[in-house]
């Protein structure tokens, strides 16, 4: 079976400054898959090279058979790529609900409308009329989360979601993702905390100093392995 | 008694016509960061279009509105597109150079068009009509319209960004054009569809001006000045916030000129000053910046 996202060799920098070397990565419809790795891995480089924040070259990212490297980030997201960046970016002059209206701008279809959103995250629909920014940092996460969907993806890419959470929403976030997943969804997640990942995800890259140290099975990888891995003794797998 | 409320009607009436000059350049402002110093140029550009029009057509101001309109809208498009947006970015210096430079090249085109030569619009006499409202109190028909057009014009607006997918857009992307991307907004097609609006304004002031005063080739620094006080009196961030500063500054240069012929222009900006140094951020600003 085909990936729905494949790179190969992808390297990304930042001016003269290298930051990944040569990413070999796939993910297949239906997976989610997680990338962990240490503050300066080449973790967020590596998302924002796949959705065109960060000029890629035109070969080396596939997804759905089609070579999207070198595309803007808003063509990605016409072919079906949606991301929940890191620190969630809401608009703060938008409502929270006009925040998760600008997610269906492309209009493309598919099963989520606001309607099946407020039913994944009812604590939405109490302030949908507040500002982005005058909401919670849990609720912020939610209407992130929300407006990705409403972009109605085939892969929905989730950047460091716990970032600044406590426990229980993190929990509470995670758990929404069996219920996105059932909708066809398939997700990458960009996470820190190794024990999440590991649970709510089928298979888990570790990247470390731009390059990949280890990938497998989430349920199969030994915690050892991981750490050597994270923290620069491990070599790919 | 009655001399100070007519002063203060005409003072309104002539706010409106700022209003029509300030509320593009609030609208490029807002959703670009962008202060396009060519703006008064523009209104002048749009006044010249209409004007060596009706030397060649005998049309109406309606009809030549309608004629003007769509040629400033695909403009200012193009314009955005092919040259502002490559000077947009972290540096605010080269849209400031850009947009300086095609303010004198306007100039001296429509100088070397038209001459340096005052012209204007017939409104078919609507100029010298006036509505009586009580006793001597009488304002003109034309000046009335230009306010209700001004009225108008940002209610539409306001409409346009508080209820409509293309005004989420332009606020998304004044926030934070990285993250609109990522929501599949192509941010320099935004950017572009906000100038040509602000064109569409801009030409409904061009024509206006003409009609009520005669402009000449030079006259558009001096509009952007008022559009800019305007702005800045009724504080960033709102379309009504432009229109009542642009009120003010009339009403100001009102009383201003009432109590002395050469004062008018003085006292509208050292009421601006006052306001900048009391209340920096407007009189009306929008929370949301």
């Amino acid at each position: 079976m085909s990936a729905l996202l494949a790179t190969r060799g992808l390297t990304a920098f930042y001016g003269d400054f290298q930051a990944l070397f040569g990413i070999d990565f796939e993910i297949h419809a239906g997976e989610a898959v997680a990338i962990i790795g240490a503050n300066g891995a080449g973790k967020s480089t590596f998302l924002k090279t796949v959705t065109g924040l960060l000029a890629a070259p035109p070969d080396r990212i596939v997804f759905d058979g089609r070579a999207i490297g070198g595309m803007s980030a808003a063509a990605i997201v016409r072919q079906g790529i949606a991301m929940v960046p890191e620190g969630r970016r809401l608009f703060p002059s938008l409502s929270a609900e006009e925040n998760l209206l600008i997610g269906g701008y492309t209009k493309r279809k598919g099963p989520w409308s606001l309607a099946r959103v407020y039913e994944l995250f009812p604590a939405l629909k109490e302030v949908r009329a507040l500002p982005g920014n005058a909401l919670s940092g849990g609720q912020q996460q939610m209407v992130a989360i929300g407006r990705a969907l409403l972009a109605n993806p085939r892969l929905l890419i989730c950047d460091e979601i716990s970032l600044g959470l406590s426990p229980l929403v993190v929990t509470a976030l995670y758990g929404t993702l069996p219920a996105m997943m059932r909708e066809g969804l398939t997700v990458i997640v960009v996470e820190q905390d190794v024990g999440i990942a590991q649970r709510t995800t089928d298979r888990l890259y570790c990247f470390q100093e731009g390059r990949v140290s280890l990938q497998g099975r989430s349920s199969e990888l030994a915690r050892a392995a991981i750490s050597a891995a994270y923290f620069g003794s491990g070599v790919a797998a | 008694m009655i001399g100070w409320i007519d002063t203060l009607l005409q003072g309104l009436l002539l706010g409106g016509l700022y209003a029509l000059f300030a509320v593009g350049l609030s609208l490029m402002f807002g959703v670009m960061r962008l202060v396009n110093i060519a703006h008064g140029d523009f209104i002048v550009l749009a006044a010249f279009l209409a004007i060596g029009i009706a030397l060649g057509v005998p049309a109406g101001p309606a009809l030549l509105l309608a004629m003007v309109l769509p040629v400033m809208v695909v403009a200012g498009y193009g314009l955005q597109r092919g040259v502002l947006n490559r000077t947009l970015g972290k540096d605010i210096l080269p849209p400031l150079l850009v947009t300086f430079g095609l303010s004198i090249i306007i100039q001296n085109v429509l100088l070397e068009v038209f001459s340096a030569d005052s012209r204007g619009l017939s409104a078919g006499g609507l100029e010298t009509q006036s509505l009586r409202i009580a006793g001597d109190l009488a304002i003109g028909w034309l000046p009335l319209i230009t306010l209700l057009a001004a009225l108008g014009l940002t209610f539409a607006l306001e409409w346009l960004f508080g209820h409509t997918t293309l005004g989420r857009a332009f606020r998304a992307t004044s926030d934070d054009p990285q993250a609109a991307e990522l929501q599949g907004i192509d941010h320099r097609r935004v950017y572009a569809l906000a100038t040509a609006i602000a064109f569409a304004v801009v030409t409904v002031a061009g024509v206006f001006l003409a009609l009520r005063t005669t402009v000449s080739p030079s006259d558009g620094p001096g509009y952007l000045l008022y559009a800019f006080e305007a702005v800045i009196l009724g504080g960033l961030g709102s379309f009504w916030g432009t229109f009542a500063g642009a009120l003010v500054l009339g009403v100001a240069q009102g009383i201003g000129f009432r109590l002395d012929p050469g004062w008018g222009i003085l006292v509208g900006h050292l009421v601006f000053l006052a306001v900048l140094l009391v209340r920096p951020q407007g009189l009306f600003p929008r929370t949301r910046d």
